[in-house]
């Protein structure tokens, strides 16, 4: 039987070439898509079909314009073709390239030649050809690069097809060198560097050698002669910047023969949508304004829907409650799960409409204007303009914020950003702010047209940024980080989103949310209805203690009941590890089953709601449609009144936005900076800051 | 003192004399920022910084303080761009 062939290929290019969406549409995958540079930043593998039995494990990688990388994600690239991992090495490197910018991208070409692989020139973005008049002669291109070059559309999905051959008939590429430019570097360097690494190319040794301080692990056969070649960093700057200058000249050399543009079609309308979108004034205007005009639609567009949605839950509820036995287990799922994931669902309108910005501004090319008119002001909070698209994301979540944090140069830049990322107000919040703001903020208009809960809202994600922003001020003030840092952005064309992109996106990322959070929320409702229905003895006996007490006292049956099931709340695992900490959460305004609902909420937000749900449920039989009317009928034991009053909801609201609740964040952070020491100082910083700021809240207000 | 890429104001063009090498990060070399070659600022952050420069193809945002390393010679300003 004859083994079905894997080809290993890897994608290698600029910084938004078009690798990912040729990526998606060779494997059928879903890699995010967008146009700014740094979108990639980390590496994924995806299998596709090519012929018949034969088969290619495709890695996309993280853009990079050289070999020799300047910031984490680009690192990646290298450590793909000189790092120790044998079995991953590519059989051929697929160079995807920018037909707009041909010459910067044959400049990554001919470093992966020089390494003597196979590989393959994809010029991408055929189609924004003629606008901008360019011409290519791609056969002399061929064979002046002495390569196969194939130019497609991944957009258009031209062109695929060729790719796919040339992948399968990779063993016909040859690994020549094209820039033979090391006698001009510096030749007696080059003669000794050959003899002492006959075993490998000549490139990739020049990288061992300059490049060693990049790498995590270096093949162990190679350490001693790369000390051996340790010259000071001056040298060999002065030979890279050599190298750079020669590789130029040949690839000059060689479009002069090849390639044709016409330079006003080429930047003309780049140039007049620049001078508006970066304008002293108008910039950060048509800024402000975009700003609002999310805030806005996300409140006002989709209150329509997500008014169908909770009354189609609740219907949902009422219709399961109808099919189901009676009993307590009816109950977790008609009080706690159904009404749990309904919380979650019904922020589907305002997450999509958030998401659906975020890709427009993306998609069109805005963001990097953006963070060109931000960089000097992020400067003095310790961040870089690339901080913004961190902080922006993050209004969707933290994770993948955190990890576009890598395409920061400097290192300070960079963990101040991820510190303070958590700060921006993610769509697990969502949630919890529009219930409490729901039970505390009347339901009215001022001026006409902005809704006061709309105004409350848009209140918390200011907060969240403003709290981001003065953390990193305070950061920058005293981290004691070593480390030069430097600023340099490719300002990518603008470009008509594709429709199709932003709708998957949207969708795409849409569905993650609410699976991950349905997921959490399923699970931590099971755990705690278990732990509320089940305690130590005087959770047994809890009728008999109950009916002893209120002797005495005529009692209906159901108010006895209720006694009782209270009491058996009371004295379950989870009520006395809420019992527990509540002396600590009284200052704030909370009761033990709040505190319940903060404990679980470490785990992630958004299950705030769905533990309130499930805890009033496993105490309650009394039918009570919403959570958000179980809620507000909750009363304070102690005055008598309504537990979810002002004071109160404002100092949750407070401690929501500012207390670090998501293991997940806290398991990325700690992968990033590869260090405990940070995501603890966010751990307890940002909690104990949640603590005092309510608590501070709590006591003004009541 | 001679010109450096900080000193053109938005339109001027310049050619590239000089960049040192020791502090100017290689990345800049490798975009295409070289010696002899035609930059242009197109665009200035409103705060005076970062600027927006065309060199050699690619239309990059740089802080000032790595472009006033950079030194240039004037080719034309933007009078004459507009005379021709
Ligand atoms: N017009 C046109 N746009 C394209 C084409 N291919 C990709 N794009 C767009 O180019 C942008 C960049 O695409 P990506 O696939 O994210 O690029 P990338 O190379 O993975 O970028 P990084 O991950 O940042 O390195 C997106 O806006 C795409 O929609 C094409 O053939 N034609
Ligand atoms: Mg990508």
């Amino acid at each position: 039987m004859r083994h079905s062939e894997v080809i290993n290929v890897a994608l290698v290019g600029n910084p938004n070439t078009g690798k990912s969406l040729l990526f998606n549409q060779l494997t059928g995958l879903n890699q995010k898509v967008s146009n700014y540079p740094g979108v990639t930043v980390e590496k994924k593998t995806g299998t596709s079909k090519m012929q018949g039995e034969v088969f290619a494990k495709i890695t996309d990688l993280p853009g990079t314009y050289s070999i020799n990388p300047s910031s984490l994600d680009e690192n990646i690239v290298l450590q793909t073709f000189i790092g120790i991992d044998k079995k991953n090495y590519p059989d051929v490197v697929v160079v995807v390239a920018d037909v707009e910018n041909l010459k910067r991208n044959l400049f990554l070409f001919s470093q992966i030649k020089d390494l003597e692989i196979p590989a393959i020139l994809v010029i991408n973005m055929s189609d924004r050809m003629e606008k901008r008049g360019i011409s290519i002669d791609i056969e002399l291109l061929k064979k002046e690069l002495k390569s196969e070059v194939v130019l497609i559309s991944a957009r258009k999905r031209l062109g695929i097809g060729k790719v796919k051959r040339a992948i399968i008939n990779y063993k016909e590429a040859n690994t020549l060198k094209i820039a033979d430019i090391a006698d001009r570097i510096d030749a007696q360097f080059f003669k000794e560097l050959k003899e002492k690494f006959n075993d490998t190319s000549l490139y990739k040794a020049w990288l061992l050698v300059t490049q060693s301080h990049n790498l995590t692990s270096v093949p162990p056969k190679f350490i001693d002669r790369i000390e051996s070649f340790k010259a000071d960093k001056v040298k060999f700057n002065k030979m890279q910047n050599k190298e750079t200058i020669l590789r130029y000249q040949y690839i000059n050399h060689i479009l002069k023969k090849t390639y044709t543009t016409d330079a006003e079609k080429a930047t003309g309308m780049r140039h007049k949508i620049d001078k508006v979108l970066t304008h002293k004034i108008f910039g950060y205007l048509i800024f402000a304004f975009i700003l609002l005009l999310i805030f806005q639609s996300i409140f006002d567009w989709a209150t329509v829907p997500m008014d169908l949605i909770d009354s189609t839950f609740a219907n949902l509820s009422e219709w399961t409650k109808n099919q189901l036995p009676e009993g307590v287990f009816s109950n977790l799922l008609v009080e706690g799960i159904i009404p749990g994931i309904g919380g979650i669902v019904i922020f589907i309108p305002q997450i999509a409409i958030l998401f659906l910005f975020i890709a427009i501004l993306e998609e069109t090319g805005y963001m990097s204007r953006v963070v060109f008119l931000m960089d000097k002001i992020m400067r003095r909070f310790g961040m870089s303009g690339k901080s913004v698209v961190p902080l922006v994301s993050g209004t969707a979540c933290a994770i993948p914020a955190i990890m576009a944090a890598r395409n920061i140069e400097g290192w300070k830049e960079r963990l101040v950003t991820i510190l303070v990322t958590p700060f921006t107000t993610c769509s697990a919040r969502l949630p919890v702010y529009a219930i409490l703001i729901a039970l505390i903020i009347p339901q009215q208009r001022i001026l006409g047209i902005f809704s006061l809960q709309g105004l409350a809202l848009m209140s918390l994600y200011l907060l969240g940024f403003t709290s981001a922003i003065a953390s990193g001020w305070l950061l920058n003030k005293t981290l004691k980080v070593k480390g030069k840092s430097f600023f340099i952005i490719e300002m990518p064309a603008y470009k008509i989103p594709s429709l199709k992109n932003i709708v998957f996106t949207v969708l795409e990322k849409t569905k993650a949310f609410v699976f991950g959070a349905g997921k959490i929320i399923l699970a931590i409702s099971i755990i705690l209805w278990f732990l509320a229905s089940n305690g130590p003895a005087s959770f047994d006996n809890a009728e008999e203690i109950v009916k002893s007490k209120v002797e005495n006292k005529q009692l209906n049956k159901d108010e006895l009941e209720k006694h009782i099931a209270t009491y058996k709340l009371e004295n379950s695992y989870i009520g006395i590890a809420g019992k527990a900490i509540e002396p600590a959460i009284k200052p704030l305004g909370y009761d033990w089953k709040i505190g319940i609902a903060l404990i679980t909420s470490f785990a992630a937000r958004e299950v705030f709601v769905s533990t309130l749900a499930t805890i009033y449920s496993v105490e309650d039989n009394e039918n009570t449609n919403t959570i958000k009317e179980r809620m507000g009928a909750e009363i304070n034991q102690d005055t008598g009144k309504k537990r979810f009053n002002f004071p109160v909801g404002m100092s949750l609201l407070v401690f929501y936005a500012f207390a670090m609740q998501c293991v997940s964040t806290l398991a990325i952070v700690k992968r990033e900076t590869n260090s405990w020491k940070w995501p603890l100082l966010q751990l307890f910083g940002m909690t104990a800051l949640a603590y005092l700021a309510s608590f501070i809240t709590f006591t003004v207000l009541s | 003192m001679s010109t450096t890429l900080a000193d053109l104001i938005v339109g001027e063009i310049g050619i590239i004399d000089d960049i040192p090498i020791d502090s100017v990060p290689l990345k800049l070399l490798e975009m295409g920022c070289l010696p002899g070659k035609q930059v242009e600022l197109m665009q200035i952050a409103p705060l005076k910084d970062p600027l927006y420069i065309k060199v050699n193809g690619s239309h990059l945002a740089i802080r000032k303080e790595t472009a006033s390393l950079i030194k240039v010679t004037k080719i034309k300003n933007l009078c004459d761009i507009l005379k021709s």
